[in-house]
């Protein structure tokens, strides 16, 4: 049997400035749990993700950031995307609103694509016009040695009503070819996006950073950055995409 | 539509400024990454399936008569890079002189007094092309074919390929071209919310540090 889920997450300001969760709903294998923040505002992490989704599973995950809000997600181990008994595509929607004036940190594990499986990922994120977010997500094609599986992802970010980043990645035996050509992955198997917004920038607009041969912080036409990094495995990802979360996010 | 003007639109001596671009060939050579006809091939399939078909959509939908200044955002918005921002402008202003020479018309005029540094080269092809009759199909067809042939153009002058290798190697993609252009045309008729979005990381990671060599053969 395929799994229809939905988790839910709502995080409001109350009167003396922290950050309250009057909604924090499990569904199916994404279980929930508010854990200890390490700043100020909340922290959920999303726990039991590890087998889901599989084929013909259709999970989402929905967090609604109020105005003056914190909220830190991230999640306890890897999602692996695995084949189901009969070829269906799996899909995982992630819809994220931020409003005016708080902050959302989404941080979750990598994402595996496991050798057979079928995922098409979306990420629809609405950002009010003084909403700050640092947003990550990282691809793995197929576990330790393994041929990878079919993976579609689209992440499309608003800032007040506007397009401010849209990007759809294809991988894999079911993508259009050529995606492991010299102009898309060049055999790397391991893809990561960094996205931060922040009103600040429009007052001073980062610069370029070329990060390494396969990577690079690029300032969008709003006040946004985004690293488009490509290595060879995910740890070496990881600690790419972890220096520019020091740097750049304190 | 009048096939002619498509093949006057399409040809690589329209004075719109494409032949000094390699689309992302140039610093794929230089990392070894195209050796040879075969690494040519899978190089154009993957530029044509990603930025390519994404550009087709944005020309299509501007033959079709979208606005073109929410075309031109959406472009910003799939153009992570700004060097490749820039790229696009750049060409789109080109292609903007040569269009208001070719086919005049007063959408074309009111683009122009609105993006006067260039609008997204796309958007700028697609209002070209709906000024000279012709359809978001015809759009489509353009940009995906200009999205391999300069790549293979530009390798055969720096990896002195055998230029008869290459244009084999457009012929081979011509079926795919179609797909593209059809799926564009498709996708620009269901409006701004259909328009693909299709990326391909290594160009957006190239593009940055190409821009930045003291010594290069193209722009781009």
């Amino acid at each position: 049997m395929s799994i229809r889920a939905t988790a839910r997450i709502h995080a409001v300001r109350t009167e003396g400035g922290a950050t309250a969760l009057p909604v924090l709903e499990s569904a199916g294998p994404l279980a929930l749990r508010r854990t200890r923040a390490s700043g100020a505002g909340a922290k959920v992490t999303v726990v039991g993700a590890m087998s889901a989704p599989l084929g013909g599973d259709r999970l989402a995950i929905e967090a609604e950031v109020g105005a003056g809000a914190r909220l830190a997600v991230d999640s306890a181990a890897a999602t692996i995307a695995l084949p189901g008994r009969d070829g269906e595509r799996a899909h995982y929607d992630v819809r994220l609103t931020v409003g005016d004036d708080s902050e959302l940190r989404w941080l979750p594990e990598q994402l595996i694509s496991a050798y057979g499986s079928d995922l098409r990922m979306r990420t629809r994120i609405d950002l009010a016009p003084t909403a700050r977010l640092v947003y990550r997500e990282e691809q793995i094609l197929g576990r330790y040695g393994e041929m990878p599986g079919t993976l579609s992802t689209r992440l499309t970010v608003h800032r007040d009503g506007r397009p401010l980043l849209d990007q759809e990645l294809g991988y894999g035996p079911g993508a259009p070819g050529g995606w492991d050509g010299g102009a898309v992955l060049g055999g790397h198997r391991a893809v990561g996006q960094l996205l931060i917004v922040d009103p600040a920038f429009e007052e001073k607009e980062p610069e370029v950073r070329i990060l390494s041969g396969t990577a690079v912080l690029t300032p969008l036409a709003g006040p946004a950055v985004l690293v488009t990094a490509l290595a060879p495995d995910a740890l070496l990802l990881r600690r790419l995409l972890d220096a520019v979360l020091r740097d750049e996010a304190g | 539509m009048s096939r002619a003007a498509l093949l006057v639109l399409a040809d690589g001596r329209f004075p719109a400024g494409g032949h000094a671009h390699s689309g992302g060939a140039e610093p794929a050579v230089k990392a070894g990454r195209i050796r040879d006809a075969q690494d040519l091939a899978a190089f154009c399939r993957g530029r044509l399936h990603t930025a390519g078909l994404t550009a087709a959509a944005l020309a299509a939908a501007a033959a079709l008569g979208l606005d073109p200044l929410r075309l031109d955002e959406a472009a910003d918005a799939r153009t992570p890079s700004p060097a490749l921002r820039a790229t696009a402008r750049r060409l789109g202003r080109q292609m903007m002189r040569a269009a208001r020479a070719s086919w005049p018309s007063p959408e074309l005029e009111a683009l122009a007094a609105a993006r006067p540094r260039g609008a997204h080269q796309p958007v700028v092809l697609g209002l070209a092309a709906r000024s000279a009759g012709l359809g978001p199909e015809d759009a489509a067809h353009c940009v995906a074919y200009e999205t391999v042939s300069g790549p293979a153009t530009a390798v055969v002058r720096l990896l002195s390929l055998n230029p008869f290798d290459a244009t084999a190697v457009l012929a081979r993609l011509a079926p795919e071209m179609d797909e593209v252009a059809r799926r564009a045309a498709e996708a620009a008729r269901g409006g701004f919310g259909e328009l693909p979005a299709a990326s391909a990381p290594l160009l957006d990671i190239t593009a940055e540090a190409h821009a930045a060599w003291p010594v290069r053969l193209f722009a781009s």
